[in-house]
């Protein structure tokens, strides 16, 4: 998605929603292009959905966690989400939760996030984003908190928490440094609200598949379709999917419509009962492709 | 400070979603849809007769509006020279302010066609005023409570079962009230449909703080016609306890735009600021967001939110409302931190002096009132103080016979260091309160 393509329409409500196309730097010159929209589009030139796996950072430790994620990507994720533990997640469901929880015990500090993205991109071809609650961004800074993450290769980020009524400076930050930044879109979400975060992301916009938290669902939800095709109609190039998917037959239902299938406890499950090499098992399982262990 | 004329109500009228800084939704996307929903059945109401009217009936005829203004001279000599009033939240049903804000956001639940209500509650105050509610109305009633606090406030958690409120005892994190609040959200991202959150503080996304402010206006209205009538005059301070503000706000809204009147506002100092113990969220000055709201927060330098700490349940809450955040900032109120030994000398005073067992949370703004007074010393011949007394002690019965040694058992012990203001904030940390919190 072009920074041009990012930045209209965005002025409908609230003091802040102009802000991006005031403080964002000349459209016309986009310092670089989306990572994460590199990522998707060439797995639509394959004819398939992306798949995004989501895994904590840290979990179980720093070093498994990287792990991890490296079989994500060996085993056909072609966008990879570090979640950044938080005290507060309230857009979690228990597994998620309790795996964050333990990190966050054992003395996880922010800056180690950085050090597993490093590690990941460098040891992958996935896009790298991370997933995380807004006070960890704004504690450290949007600007800081974004020239880090690009320092290290990461392609940017998911907000669940942020709204882009609220996101002046994350997004003139994620402008500056040529990061994608990826708003959540609801069932419930106004035909107004799709629009302003449609315009607002950059990269792929999040499509929240059922009105609950992050967690294991048996079925998809029909309004994961609805919101797709909502968010399409309001301009948006690339949709991708998550809350509640867990099974191969759920990632082939949303690849039907959505661009890209996001799953997140499953992986989490495994990765809690069986480790890296669970991870690489399900990730094949849910993609479709050949174990490449 | 002195106000200009022409800006006479610029604070009292103020709207969301921002308080200068603070405020704002930093929320996710799947509860903006029914955040629009409850600011828009707001403002509606607030504008409908009918609402009015029945909202105003259930505070006169149920809660037992106005409540009443009590000069308490006993105490008051304790303390110095200022005489002390007590708007008395305490006699309300249900025993605190809660029941105001509760009554007016379960008319806009029944407005908007829901028929579930759900709530944090820290000390069970507000669980029990939702409870309350929701039996008075016939709606299902969810109160979700950190374990910690059913532990330390069984009394109100048997109180809301009577009342046929499910409790949920939350076993995240630090276990009270934050843990609640978190809760409560992901219930509502997921029930929002036929479900309203009834939140309990002038804290969380725009519309809260300011409707919730909104419901809670009765308090500062009355408080000032009372005075004036009683004595012809406004007081020099006015003063209630803050943990995320809601009556402190009710109070304070009254007189917002009276320059002359200085506005203070006591939160629970635990330990001691220094300690790291403690919940004075605007004391410590962290901007941050949480819960919907940018205000003052407790957080380590990653942004992660620090555990609060107060022998008060009501209190114990790691931020504060926006607007509170935003006075702070501005100057027109002045925020300071009770510890929890002087919030006790001053419970106990209250209860010797004047025949009125207090909350834990509202002996903090005793406990401020009391020093303020004192360091006036003789200057504070004439002057005025009036304290919110925004709920009584029953709750706190045995968190406070516990801290005083009075339970069986405890009689040898020696009672816990509570002498007088100046004393404290001092290094000590009282072990009785500890054995009532911790795990």
């Amino acid at each position: 998605m072009s920074t041009e393509a990012t930045h209209t329409g965005s002025a409908t409500q609230a003091p802040n929603t102009d802000a991006p196309n005031t403080d964002a730097p000349n459209p016309q010159a986009p310092k670089t292009a989306s990572k994460t929209a590199d990522a998707i589009e060439a797995a639509r030139a394959q004819g398939r959905a992306a798949f995004i796996g989501y895994l904590p950072a840290g979990y179980p430790d720093k070093e498994t966690s990287i792990a991890a994620a490296i079989e994500l990507a060996r085993n056909g994720a072609d966008v990879i989400e570090i979640g950044v533990p938080y005290s507060d997640p309230v857009m979690d469901g228990p597994v998620i939760q309790q795996a964050t929880t333990e990190v966050l015990a054992r003395g996880f500090k922010l800056p180690e996030v950085f050090e597993i993205v490093e590690a990941v991109v460098k040891a992958t071809d996935a896009a790298v984003l991370v997933m995380t609650y807004y006070n960890l961004i704004d504690r450290m800074g949007a600007e800081e908190f974004a020239r880090r993450l690009a320092e290290v290769g990461g392609a940017g980020a998911i907000t669940p928490d942020l709204i882009p009524d609220e996101g002046r400076e994350w997004i003139a930050a994620t402008e500056k440094h040529g990061l994608d930044r990826v708003f959540l879109t609801a069932p419930t979400s106004s035909p107004e609200r799709v629009a302003q975060i449609v315009s607002a992301s950059r990269g792929f916009v999040y499509g929240v598949s059922v009105m609950g938290v992050t967690g294991a669902r048996d079925q998809v939800s029909d309004a994961a379709e609805r919101v797709v095709t909502a968010a399409r109609g309001a301009g948006a190039e690339r949709v991708c999917v998550g809350l509640g998917v867990s099974t191969r037959a759920h990632v082939e239902e949303i690849g039907r419509y959505a661009d890209g299938v996001i799953v997140g406890t499953a992986l989490v499950v495994a990765l809690r009962d069986g480790g890296p090499a669970a991870v690489a098992a399900l990730t094949a399982e849910l993609t479709g492709a050949e174990t490449a262990r | 400070m002195s106000a200009p004329a022409e800006e006479t109500r610029k604070y009292r009228d103020h709207e969301g979603p921002y308080f200068g800084n603070f405020g704002g939704r930093w929320m996710p996307e799947s509860l903006v849809a029914a955040l629009d929903e409850v600011e828009q059945t707001f403002r509606e109401a607030k504008q409908d007769p009918e609402f009015l009217a029945e909202f105003h009936r259930l505070g006169r005829d149920y809660t037992g509006r106005p409540s009443l203004l009590t000069e308490v001279p006993r105490f008051a000599a304790q303390a110095g020279r200022a005489r002390i009033f007590l708007k008395r939240e305490d006699l309300n049903h249900t025993g605190s302010h809660k029941i105001n804000n509760v009554l007016g956001q379960a008319l806009i639940a029944k407005r908007m066609g829901k028929t579930r209500l759900i709530a944090e509650t820290g000390a069970g105050q507000h669980g029990v005023a939702t409870a309350t509610a929701a039996a008075l109305m016939g709606m299902d009633c969810v109160v979700y409570m950190g374990s910690e606090d059913t532990r330390r406030q069984a009394l109100n958690v048997a109180r809301m079962r009577l009342l046929g409120a499910e409790v949920v005892p939350v076993d995240h994190g630090a276990k009270t009230l934050k843990d609640a609040i978190n809760e409560a959200l992901r219930d509502w991202v997921a029930s929002v449909e036929h479900t309203h959150y009834l939140l309990g503080t002038v804290a969380g996304p725009h519309p809260f703080p300011e409707m919730v402010r909104w419901f809670h206006q009765v308090i500062g209205d009355e408080a000032r016609e009372q005075i004036l009538a009683m004595e012809g005059r406004l007081p020099d301070v006015v003063a209630a306890c803050v943990g995320g503000g809601s009556n402190a706000m009710g109070l304070f809204h009254g007189f917002l735009d009276d320059p002359e009147v200085a506005l203070y506002g006591f939160e629970a100092g635990g330990d001691g600021v220094e300690t790291g113990r403690h919940a004075s969220a605007i004391t410590l000055g962290r901007s941050g967001v949480l819960h919907g709201a940018r205000s003052f927060l407790m957080q380590d330098e990653d942004g992660q939110t620090v555990d609060s700490h107060s022998i008060s349940a009501g209190l114990d809450y790691p931020s504060v409302g926006p607007e509170h955040a935003y006075l702070a900032e501005i100057g027109r109120a002045t925020y300071e931190p009770v510890t929890d030994s002087e919030c006790m000398a001053s419970f106990e005073m209250l209860c010797r002096t004047e025949g009125i067992i207090p909350a834990i949370e509202s002996a903090h703004a005793l406990a401020g009132a009391a020093r303020l007074s004192r360091s006036w010393g003789e200057d504070g011949e004439g002057k005025i103080i009036m304290i919110n007394l925004s709920g009584r002690g029953d709750k706190d019965v045995e968190t406070a016979a516990e801290w005083f040694r009075m339970l069986p058992g405890q009689e040898n012990d020696p009672v816990a260091e509570t002498e007088t203001a100046e004393n404290t904030g001092d290094e000590s940390p009282s072990p009785a309160p500890e054995t009532g919190v911790q795990a």
